[in-house]
């Protein structure tokens, strides 16, 4: 359903003789497949919303081709306009202006006439539970209800393709739990969904496939479960008290310990097996008198994929 | 005809936006009735000297001068409005849509220009118990020539705003052009009061020509050169900004 290939862009910002280039996306190669909801994570400023832009025609790539629900996004962007729904990450709702009369406009911007526009707008209306504040200005709506008018405006000429900037940021987890519903709905009305996270947890519970992105590259891709089981072995955590520095120089290089990196209450550490490290790392440990709080053992998490291909982690940001 | 139907869609909700935000357009009121009180009466000795003896002449060349400036700045000031929007997402919403880019931009400033020439209509009415007489047919030749010019400021005005796409730098940059363009073009007084050198370079400055025009037909000489001078000038600016507005903004990319 989306095709991408070598996909690049690069922004220059500054003026004159402070001028630099941004390379917000730099070689984006992914595919995804009719009716899957395919997750897009990474930390701020990894290149998101510019790559979904492009796919979007809102921004010309530097290089690079895709295809899009069956269009060439070069030669055809018109026809990848009427196949795609776009929902940006700020919101689009204007104040002033009722959820039905946003449906209504939107609909008759992609050609739909009037009489065929309202039938539409009433149904998308109920569909995502808006009916009864429907002609309520949207200033008072709850961010919430406003990130449903956003999605129901995406999909109101009935997309192939809908992209999702961001859709759950800053809402609360009600709601947050609601809109995950909305979108698993909307995927197995055969929708496919494209949609941009930095939350873990969303691309986890959510998404059919992620690619996860940094610095506008993709690191990793494929299910969230493959993912996790790429990393191998498991991750033990130890909680320690100020003594984490002291518990990484003795720890590091441990034929046990593949990889470690220091977090803020203590250590995280990579290891091959962790039934018999565990016993190991907390000989070690006791042997230079390094007290700990906490040992625990873990199946590595999304956060840990994108520990081991970036060196930093996601949550922290 | 898609580029009509899509530039009518456009209208349509920046005309319902106006309507459902009134206190804007009674703030845009305000600073014109206020000159019109109370500044135009003090014509009628300062432009004694080109032969005005009451107050209806006055404000015959007062009343066309205050409407130029009235659609000239507000319609400058048009770009703000369209930086909020970009802002908000609204626009990103309807780029993603076939919708013809021409209309995008077209629709906005033509809503525009309805608010504005509104204005105009009630400042004339103002005007008319204070003894400006106007000729109906005229007058309308002077409304549409005050369209132009208000459709070629909101033009300009949203080109600029995409080129420099801060609030804080627009504004001092749109004051800077709108001063000495309003200044170099006899709004405030006709320049056949000014020295010969100052002319010479109002000459440079299409306003004063379209200034000059309306103010002859509003003053009852449609025969005026000025009135098809400035009816061409107008029109040749205004193709020329919503064509640079539309340019830009299809090569906008935020
Ligand atoms: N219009 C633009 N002009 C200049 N730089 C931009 C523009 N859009 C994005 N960038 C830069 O490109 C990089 C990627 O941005 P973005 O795609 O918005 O990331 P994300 O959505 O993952 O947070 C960032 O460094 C950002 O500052
Ligand atoms: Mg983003």
């Amino acid at each position: 359903m989306i095709e991408v290939k070598g996909l690049r862009k690069s922004f220059t910002v500054g003026k004159r003789r402070k001028a630099r280039s941004v390379e917000a996306v730099r070689g984006v190669d992914l595919s995804v497949a009719e009716g899957e909801i395919f997750g897009f994570l990474g930390p701020n400023g990894a290149g998101k919303t510019t790559t979904a832009r492009i796919l979007c025609t809102l921004v010309e790539p530097d290089g690079g081709d895709a295809v899009i629900a069956g269009a060439d996004l070069r030669e055809d962007p018109g026809t990848v306009r009427q196949r795609v729904g776009y929902v940006p990450q700020g919101g689009t709702t204007t104040d002033e202006v009722t959820a039905r009369e946003e449906l209504v406009l939107q609909a008759r911007m992609y050609g739909i006439g009037k009489a065929e526009a309202i039938e539409r707008s009433e149904k998308a209306l109920a569909s995502f539970e808006l009916t009864e504040f429907a002609d309520r200005q949207c200033r008072t709506y709850s961010g919430g209800q406003r990130r449903r008018v956003d999605i129901a405006m995406g999909i109101i000429h009935e997309p192939k393709v809908l992209f999702l900037d961001e859709p759950t940021t800053g809402l609360d987890p009600q709601s947050r739990a609601h809109l995950w519903d909305e979108v698993r709905r909307l995927r197995d009305a055969g929708m496919t969904v494209f949609l941009t996270t930095h939350y873990l947890e969303e691309a986890d519970a959510l998404c059919d496939r992620i690619a996860i992105i940094d610095h506008g590259e993709i690191v990793a891709l494929g299910t969230p479960t493959e993912l996790k089981h790429g990393v191998a072995g498991d991750v033990v955590t130890v909680g320690l008290n100020g003594a984490a520095p002291r518990a990484a120089e003795l720890l590091e290089g441990s034929s046990y310990v593949r990889k470690l990196e220091v977090g803020e209450g203590g250590l995280r550490l990579y290891v091959e097996d962790g039934t018999t490290a565990m016993p190991q790392i907390m000989r070690a440990l006791d042997g230079h008198d390094i007290a700990f709080d906490t040992v625990e053992l873990h199946r590595p998490s999304l956060d840990d994929v994108f520990l081991i291909k970036t060196g930093r982690s996601l949550r922290d940001k | 005809m898609k580029f009509l139907r899509d530039t009518w869609l456009v209208y349509q909700r920046q005309m319902l936006l106006v309507g459902r935000t009134p206190a804007r357009l009674v703030i845009g009121f305000l600073q014109p009735i206020a000159y019109l009180l109370l500044f135009a009466p003090l014509l009628k000795n300062a432009l004694s000297s080109t032969g005005a003896t009451s107050y209806a002449d006055a404000y015959r060349v007062y009343v066309p001068g205050l409407l130029v400036v009235l659609v000239l700045l507000s319609g400058f000031f048009a770009g703000f409005g369209l930086l909020a929007e970009l802002r908000s997402g609204v626009i990103e919403r309807s780029r993603v849509t076939p919708a013809s880019r021409v209309a995008l931009i077209l629709g906005r400033a033509l809503s525009e220009v309805t608010t504005l020439m509104g204005q105009a209509v009630v400042i004339t009415v103002v005007a008319i118990p204070f003894g400006l007489t106007v000729d109906l047919g005229w007058l309308l030749v002077a409304y549409v020539m005050l369209a132009l010019m208000a459709l070629m400021a909101c033009g300009f005005s949203y080109a600029i705003a995409m080129l420099i796409p801060s609030p804080a730098a627009l504004g001092p940059l749109i004051n800077t052009i709108s001063q000495p363009l309003s200044l170099l073009s006899g709004v405030l007084l006709p320049l056949t009061l000014a020295p010969a050198w100052l002319v010479g370079i109002a000459e440079w400055n299409p306003i004063y020509w379209t200034t000059n025009g309306t103010r002859a037909l509003f003053t009852g000489n449609p025969g005026d050169p000025a009135v098809w001078q400035g009816m061409v000038v107008i029109i040749v600016l205004a193709a020329i900004t919503v064509t640079w507005a539309t340019k830009m903004f299809a090569k906008q990319v935020r």
